[in-house]
């Protein structure tokens, strides 16, 4: 099943922001290469390791809801680099207990390596490589969103700054990969929290959209507890909460191995 | 072929009861044991499902009825977490009008514990699962419930359940799996219950009029099964090695007299590999099976020992699309042996290809899954599809049909022999 993606994305809004050692003056404004470079790391390398219970809301166009719950934990090998996550259901609950473990690789030309666990059978599955661009768990976020995007897929180009905001335009090296044409994301000038990232189609129209609607300050890392995704083609909403979030809990690498998959560790049951 | 073995169960249950009241009782003074009783008690996790199934053979068959399953399930799953370990049960009642029975599976009845940092220890009825094929086992000599799996029950019931110890090592130069049960546990095998057959002794098809009598090993401690597995994990390839000494799963002889099944002496050794090649997972294992008590090949009510191999290869094909491509061959030894000393009936090959393909298409926001799983052996002539569409109503809805479709030019053929049991099904399954 999908269910990798929404890992990353979890990641990458559940980390701790990028503290800036001294607020930027409205008259400074850093290379573009700084900027994404820091978004990205805010977005899915703060802290060494990170725990949140995320629960997700799905809502179709005609009203009807669907839920997912899971802990996920996250593990950095290290930062900017490779990454193991460990996701563990508990709703809906003819998926409970099962496991989705990744092991992340920064490299563009590895794939990343995946696993599932199902507990009815005590089966380890290993899954194949799939396209980023499908859907985690059926929600309306996709797996890169979860698991990230790699910078070097696309050119980057500050098109706009407020007194709040960089906005970024992100335009795909190879199109043919990808749904979209391009997209633009504004960051959160003083944290560098990924705000708000619109997604246009090949003809240039809007058709996604994710928002982080609240940002809260955990351990001293800021940190979007609550984002929206809405695909404007099909009329859905996926709403991400995450609540339990912790940075630097130690964990330990031997937690993404198969034996915790068989027998998760209790950071991910409770 | 379920053996409810109601007293273990029986046990279990109450078992699992004092256990989980355990640290209530731990608590000397009386007053605060009292006050403290219900907040006390470890939280139990209660979940399971209501299912109803129904399903018909699409072929007359003269040996069995033409339902082929019409169940009504209920399964109960209760787990709860202590600070020594966790404590697990799952059972199932049902009632079917095929057997006109009600009856109760217990799947799991079991303790978890973390003695010590190199060691994880499941004690109890247990659900096992180890190897790399896909519906297809070597080294998973873990007992199966083919009947469930023919007639359509979901996937999950073609894993019959051990009563075993599992004793897990771990250490940074590799990891062991011991499996001990003491009581041997077979398949729930074909036995003319359900499924017609080819009974080679009758030399036709048979079924109800001829359900197969068996002599189970069946002495605690002395007809025991003991498998190991020794794994390691190098850059994300899974190397194993596995041993088994045991029985045969599923009857594989018979006695003199040829009026009972046997479950002859196996010994099994193997080792498999998987992990990323391009842009798929490619699996490959092993498997020599050593028929102990008919370790020359000569005695033909006994089966030979062999050589099993299997090649597999997943990738996906498309968005939610995926293929899995499986070559599995089991080779007789000793086949010179087999043909000398075969009486009249049509001989075996000495090889049994077949080839499995998988084939999953999960469409509307995932809540549709289509499936096809087809087993095709060159050399047998026959084949096994088994195509399913399973949809998620909603979280807790799902409803489901499929087929379980067998053909094949010879009667007597792995999946040949079943081709009147070819049949349809649907489920709707209420989970919580």
């Amino acid at each position: 099943m999908k269910a990798i993606c929404i890992i990353t994305f979890v990641l990458v809004f559940s980390l701790p922001i990028f503290a800036a050692d001294e607020p930027n003056s409205a008259t400074e404004i850093p290379d573009i290469n700084i900027i994404v470079n820091k978004a990205n790391f805010v977005a899915y390398y703060q802290g060494n390791d990170g725990k949140a219970r995320v629960k997700m809301t799905i809502t179709s166009k005609q009203g009807q809801t669907r839920e997912r719950e899971f802990i996920i934990l996250r593990r950095d090998d290290q930062d900017g680099g490779d990454q193991k996550y460990f996701v563990y259901f508990h709703k809906p609950v003819d998926v409970r207990k099962m496991v989705y473990m990744v092991h992340k690789h920064a490299q563009l030309q590895k794939d990343d390596d995946r696993w599932l666990y199902l507990p009815a059978l005590d089966l380890v599955k290993r899954i194949a490589a799939g396209d980023k661009r499908t859907s985690f768990v059926g929600s309306d976020f996709l797996y890169e969103d979860v698991s990230g995007r790699s910078l070097e897929e696309d050119t980057h180009e500050l098109v706009d700054v407020n007194d709040f905001l960089f906005v970024v335009k992100n335009v795909p090296k190879n199109p043919d990969t990808v749904e979209f044409g391009y997209y633009n994301v504004a960051i959160d000038r003083t944290n560098f929290v990924p705000m708000k990232m619109k997604f246009f189609d090949k003809q240039g129209k809007l058709h996604r959209v994710i928002e982080s609607r609240k940002v809260e300050v955990i351990q001293d890392f800021p940190t979007v507890v609550k984002s929206i995704v809405s695909d404007l083609k099909t009329g859905n909403k996926t709403e991400m909460e995450f609540s339990d979030v912790k940075y630097n809990i130690g964990l330990d690498e031997d937690m993404f191995t198969e034996r915790y998959l068989r027998r998760p560790p209790r950071e991910a049951m409770r | 072929m379920t053996q409810p073995k109601t007293a273990a169960t029986l046990l279990s249950a109450m078992w699992f009861a004092a256990a989980i009241s355990l640290p209530a009782e731990a608590v000397s003074d009386n007053a605060k044991a009292k006050r403290s009783f219900f907040s006390n008690l470890p939280e139990v996790e209660i979940h399971g499902f209501y299912e109803m199934r129904a399903g018909y053979r699409l072929r007359k068959d003269r040996y069995e009825k033409d339902m082929s399953i019409m169940e009504n399930r209920f399964q109960l799953d209760l787990s709860s977490y202590l600070d020594w370990g966790d404590i697990k049960f799952k059972g199932d009642v049902f009632g079917d009008l095929v057997t006109e029975q009600a009856d109760f599976d217990l799947r799991e009845a079991n303790i978890f514990t973390r003695p010590f940092d190199f060691m994880d220890l499941k004690v109890g009825r247990q659900v096992l699962t180890w190897g790399t094929g896909d519906l297809v086992f070597i080294n998973d000599l873990f007992p199966k419930d083919w009947q469930s799996f023919f007639i359509g029950r979901d996937a999950e019931y073609l894993k019959a359940p051990s009563d075993a110890v599992k004793v897990s090592l771990f250490s940074d130069f590799a990891n062991l799996d011991v499996v001990y049960t003491p009581q041997f546990d077979p398949d729930r095998f074909i036995s003319g219950e359900r499924i017609s057959y080819w009974n080679s002794n009758l030399g036709r098809l048979a079924g109800e009029d001829a359900i197969i009598h068996t002599d189970k090993p069946n002495r605690w401690f002395r007809d025991s099964e003991i498998a190991a597995r020794l794994y390691k994990n190098i850059k994300n390839y899974e190397f194993a090695i596995y041993g088994y000494r045991g029985f045969w799963k599923s009857p594989s002889g018979q006695n003199a007299a040829m009026t009972q099944v046997l479950f002859p002496d196996l010994n099994v050794y193997g080792a498999s590999v998987r992990g990323a090649l391009g842009k798929g997972i490619a699996n490959l294992e092993i498997g020599y099976y050593d028929s102990a008590d008919d370790q020359g090949g000569k005695d033909f009510l006994v089966e030979n020992s062999q050589m099993r191999y299997l090649v597999g290869y997943t990738q996906e094909i498309g968005r939610d699309f995926t293929a899995g491509l499986q070559f599995y061959v089991e080779q007789m030894l000793d086949y010179r042996q087999y043909k000398r000393n075969l009486p009249a009936g049509p001989a075996k090959d000495r090889d049994r290809h077949v080839v499995t393909l998988r084939l999953t298409k999960l469409l509307m926001n995932q809540n549709l899954r289509c499936s096809l799983f087809t087993y095709f052996s060159p050399t047998d002539k026959d084949v096994y599809m088994r195509p399913n569409v399973h949809y998620k109503v909603s979280d807790n809805l799902a409803v489901e049909a499929g087929a379980n479709i067998f053909f094949g030019d010879y009667q007597h053929t792995f999946f040949g022999q079943f081709r009147n049991n070819t049949n349809i099904y649907t489920g709707i399954r209420y989970s919580f």
